[in-house]
């Protein structure tokens, strides 16, 4: 691994694998068709409305814990699947997850992540959808979340971890 | 078809979203060896923008351009859902929660976000700023600092048994809880 790759891994960037084979941009197109797919069922599931989000906090509704439920026992599942029978990618690469370290960040950070989640009733996925939705103001909050994450990186040093 | 396209504009049921969700776990392993994980286009963008020479920022942000194809794949998928695939129908939500936030004083619920916070004219409000800036900044440094997000931690560090992401999720959730319950009934009122 690069030494690149190492730093993304430790400071907690999901994506850390990097293709050796150099591909044109459009070979990209494929995630953007996934993140088609992903944004409908957003909408149509209502995850992005903020109205779930406080019913799910509000607990007065399983709607939320459904659907977060399914999806980490398909995705359960589905990793296990792949390490167990050390399925290879498409293009052939054996595939790798990476292990997440604890810090403290994941709780210091998780909190203030959680206050920010009952505000604007929305995680990052959420946010994109609801802007391609029609909910131009949020193209704010996304910049808002940019400035966040940019803050985040400026005084990382003298946060604890 | 036009039974099928009936069907699709209908509100999908949970297990419906769960699953499609959680799929999105082995397509992105599968298509290109990729760990999902959405906060982190937020650093990319910051990286591509704004590295201002800082180390967070400095790194070859184009070998991870493949998360802001996918995240411009939401965007778009969004415009579809949002303007093709609609009913029309008011969103149902619980009772008890709607009446909560009756007495909160949220008015509108015709859309899936209520319309009198989020709006371009409530924009240059206090409470408006509150929850459009001040909630989007702590989404983006609370995920940053956390190191993942719901997709991130809660979907692909759960799938993948990862203790820290468990930290992670439950810290989101207490979050979320307090927030609820005891800082919106303040932040509603400004």
């Amino acid at each position: 691994m690069s030494k690149h790759s190492k730093e993304m891994v430790e400071t907690g960037t999901a994506c850390v694998n990097e293709s050796e084979v150099q591909k044109p941009w459009y070979s990209n197109l494929k995630y953007s068709m996934v993140g088609i797919l992903f944004g409908i069922v957003f909408v149509k599931s209502e995850i992005i409305s903020w109205f779930r989000i406080q019913e799910m906090f509000r607990l007065d509704s399983f709607h939320m814990y459904g659907v977060i439920g399914t999806a980490v026992c398909v995705g359960l599942i589905s990793v296990q699947i792949i390490k167990r029978k050390k399925v290879k990618s498409f293009e052939g690469e054996e595939i790798v997850i990476q292990d997440k370290t604890f810090n403290k960040g994941q709780i210091y950070g998780g909190l203030l992540f959680g206050f920010g989640w009952a505000i604007t009733g929305a995680c990052p996925g959420p946010l994109y959808v609801q802007l391609g939705t029609g909910f131009t103001v949020i193209i704010v909050t996304i910049l808002s979340a940019v400035l966040g994450t940019w803050v985040y990186g400026k005084f990382k040093d003298k946060l604890p971890h | 078809m036009d039974t099928f396209i009936e069907l699709l504009k209908q509100p999908w049921p949970w297990y419906v979203g769960g699953i499609f969700v959680g799929l999105t776990v082995p397509a992105l392993l599968l298509l290109g060896n990729k760990s999902f994980g959405i906060s982190s286009s937020l650093r990319h963008i910051c990286a591509a923008c704004i590295p201002a020479k800082i180390p967070f920022f400095n790194y070859d942000w184009k070998k991870e351009s493949w998360n802001l194809f996918f995240v411009l794949g939401t965007i778009i998928g969004g415009f579809i859902a949002g303007h093709f695939l609609m009913s029309g129908d008011q969103i149902v939500i619980a009772e008890s929660t709607k009446k909560q936030l009756v007495s909160l004083g949220i008015q509108d619920f015709t859309h899936l976000m209520p319309t009198d916070i989020f709006s371009w004219e409530s924009l240059l409000t206090v409470k408006g700023f509150v929850f459009i800036v001040l909630g989007g900044f702590l989404v983006g440094f609370g995920t940053r600092w956390a190191g993942g997000c719901t997709s991130g931690h809660a979907i692909m560090g759960l799938s993948n048994l990862q203790w820290p992401s468990l930290v992670a999720t439950c810290c989101f959730l207490i979050g979320g809880f307090l927030m609820t319950w005891f800082g919106l009934p303040f932040l509603l009122s400004l």
